[in-house]
């Protein structure tokens, strides 16, 4: 059963008098442990499409249907539920909560489960092994400005793995990191769906980060216009490898970086 | 999510902003003392003037010429001179009425030696000491003799008796001059302090039989007062009733005329002072209570800033899971603990302040439980009313506007 299945999916929003179409009829599903780059310049859609695949909003008309429950017409209180239960996010702007140590920051989505909510010593368990999980567990104390960006974003996918979801959704996850830190945070969704086989849903205007992914979908005015298997895919291991060490006025990698991209 | 778990939410977020979340407090802290020690000072007041009332006799009944309860063109009490010996006689024979005395009041120089002293004088009868619950700390007072002859003999307050003779002095058997009669000093009172009303210090006079006031000192035929005091303390009012009608027959008032005196109880006048007192403490209150809301709005201020400020905040709450109503839960929560933990703080400061005033300032304070009890009831009130249009305003963002919020 696909994790995702969408048809003819349309959305329509008023701006002033104008009616925009945002998504003019889109149809696709989505395997369990795909690695889906949703590309497209802005106004293409795919922001809107990210929208309602993260079940922040609902379409206009169409099908949504999400690990077997269709959501398309699902209220709004319940859709936060589904997005606690399914859905991890990961922002471009990593949205960490300030002065709150990275334990505290992971463990929030546990704080709003709707249903089996866990203990205190489970949450933290939980929300350590997360962060362990994106190779910063030496590092559960640390507030969020005494981490680096590339850091921050991992903070971000160990709270987007926390609640198990059935698939992550990251929203131009790189836009505010180098090329060094975003090789590394491509590593970490790379190690995360192979070796866990979580279904990860990028969406990005970079076309080299896109070719992360196994497959990648283009959006254009509304429309999917190109849904293809990445031929050349990047391994960020690899390339972590290659590179040169970090210059030595950079902020230093901690140590696990180094486990967490092999 | 439980509620519980809103809590802590909203406690780990108020700790995230430590120092605007005391300021937040401190407004609350100071509109809560505030009421909570204006009403101290209040009470205080009150309790005082109550006690000092209630200690100025037992069962006491006040007769005075005159009635201020009719009409404002009236001159009030004392103004009317129809209070006269017989009238004091009529109560002496009522069974309900155990002791009477007559009261007549002038101001008289009092010399001794090369020191003199101008003070009140109150021509009473016998029964003074027993009626006002008041003893002789030196020597003895006048006897029924000494009244039917007019005697020559005067009881001094401690005042009175220091001013002249010095501190701790004990006079008896001295002469004095009043005016210029020759008086022979039978005792001193034991000190009483200051009257109900809190402007007269009861030490600073003297007592003489009042017909001699009336046929030596000042020549005059009524009677200021007559204080009566009832035999028992169960039928007050009844008894107030009976010297009433008495008087009436007396003065020959007809039916539907009004009184030409005034009855008081003791509790008459505690009622008719504590007006004055609690009409200020209300003020004061009210002052104080606008401080509070000012605090209030305070906390609204805040909290509405905090959401301006705290929009990605709770646009990733609701992306991760959270309902609208535990934002708004959240929000709610966090105004409420500001106001309640700074109402606690505030009876705590209120307190202090109370406590303060009273050492340092001799002003007695009281602070009634349910003034407390209200002040916490209110400051979550405010926490709730303030709090509510925030919250509300936090749980209706949209999700995705506010994640993009910069």
């Amino acid at each position: 059963m696909p994790v995702i299945t969408v048809r003819n999916l349309t959305k329509e929003y008023r701006m002033g008098e104008h009616i925009v179409r945002a998504l003019r009829g889109v149809s696709l599903e989505i395997e369990h442990g795909e690695f889906v780059a949703v590309t497209g310049p802005s106004g293409s859609g795919k922001s809107t499409f990210m929208h309602i695949a993260g079940c922040l909003d609902r379409p206009t008309s169409g099908e949504y249907v999400l690990d077997g429950k269709d959501v398309s017409k699902t209220p709004k209180d319940e859709l936060a539920r589904v997005r606690s239960e399914k859905i991890g996010f990961v922002f471009q702007g990593f949205n960490l909560l300030t002065r709150t140590t990275a334990l505290d920051n992971v463990e929030l989505p546990l704080l709003y489960r709707a249903k089996n909510g866990f203990k205190s010593a489970e949450r933290h368990k939980r929300a350590m092994a997360s962060l362990e999980a994106v190779g910063l567990g030496q590092r559960f104390h640390h507030m969020p400005n005494q981490l680096s960006g590339g850091q921050q974003q991992r903070v971000a996918i160990a709270r987007a793995l926390v609640n198990e979801p059935s698939m992550i959704l990251a929203d131009e996850p790189t836009g505010n990191l180098d090329t060094r830190t975003s090789i590394e945070v491509m590593g970490i969704f790379q190690k995360l769906n192979k070796e866990r086989g979580i279904t990860i849903l990028l969406i990005t205007h970079e076309m080299d980060i896109a070719e992360y992914g196994t497959r990648l979908i283009r959006f254009r005015d509304g429309r999917i216009v190109a849904d293809q298997a990445v031929l050349h895919r990047r391994n960020a291991a690899d390339e972590l490898a290659a590179l040169p060490p970090p210059e030595p006025d950079q902020i230093p990698p901690p140590a696990e970086a180094g486990a967490a991209a092999h | 999510m439980s509620l519980f778990m809103t809590f802590r939410i909203a406690f780990k977020a108020l700790a995230r902003n430590k120092l605007r979340t005391a300021l937040t407090m401190l407004g609350m802290i100071i509109g809560v003392a505030a009421v909570i020690a204006m009403v101290a000072l209040g009470s205080g007041a009150q309790a005082t003037v109550e006690a000092q009332i209630m200690s100025t006799g037992t069962n006491l009944i006040t007769v005075m010429p005159g009635n201020f309860t009719a009409g404002a063109a009236r001159g009030g009490g004392g103004s009317n001179t129809r209070l006269v010996e017989a009238d004091a006689a009529a109560l002496r024979e009522l069974p309900s009425i155990a002791m009477v005395t007559e009261v007549v009041s002038t101001r008289q120089q009092l010399i001794y030696g090369n020191m003199n002293w101008q003070t009140g004088i109150e021509g009473v009868n016998v029964d003074n000491p027993a009626i006002r619950s008041w003893q002789v700390l030196y020597g003895g007072f006048f006897t029924p003799e000494d009244v039917r002859s007019a005697a020559k003999v005067i009881v001094l307050g401690a005042n009175v008796s220091d001013n002249l003779f010095g501190e701790g002095v004990d006079p008896t058997d001295t002469i004095i001059r009043v005016r210029n009669h020759v008086f022979k000093v039978l005792g001193v009172m034991q000190r009483k302090g200051a009257s109900g009303g809190g402007m007269t210090n009861q030490d600073d006079q003297a007592f003489v039989p009042y017909t001699t006031v009336m046929k030596k000192l000042s020549g005059q035929q009524n009677l200021n007062r007559i204080l009566a005091s009832a035999r028992s303390a169960d039928d007050i009012a009844g008894t107030k009733a009976n010297v009433e009608s008495t008087l009436r027959q007396m003065h020959a008032i007809v039916p539907g005329d009004a009184d030409d005196f005034t009855v008081q109880t003791q509790e008459d006048q505690v009622a008719l002072r504590t007006q004055t007192t609690q009409t200020m403490t209300s003020l004061l209150a009210g002052v104080a209570f606008v401080s509070l809301v000012v605090g209030g709005i305070g906390i609204m201020n805040i909290m509405l800033v905090s959401v301006t400020e705290r929009t990605r905040e709770i646009g990733l709450r609701l992306a991760i899971g959270a309902r609208g109503s535990d934002v708004l839960f959240q929000f709610l929560i966090e105004a409420c603990v500001i106001s309640l933990v700074g109402g606690a703080i505030g009876i705590g400061v209120g307190y202090l302040v109370s406590w303060l005033v009273e050492v340092y300032q001799q002003w007695p304070t009281m602070i009634p439980p349910d003034a407390v009890f209200t002040a916490v009831a209110f400051s979550a009130v405010v926490g709730i009313f303030f709090g509510f249009y925030p919250a509300r305003k936090a749980a209706g963002l949209d999700p995705i506007e506010a994640l993009r919020f910069e």
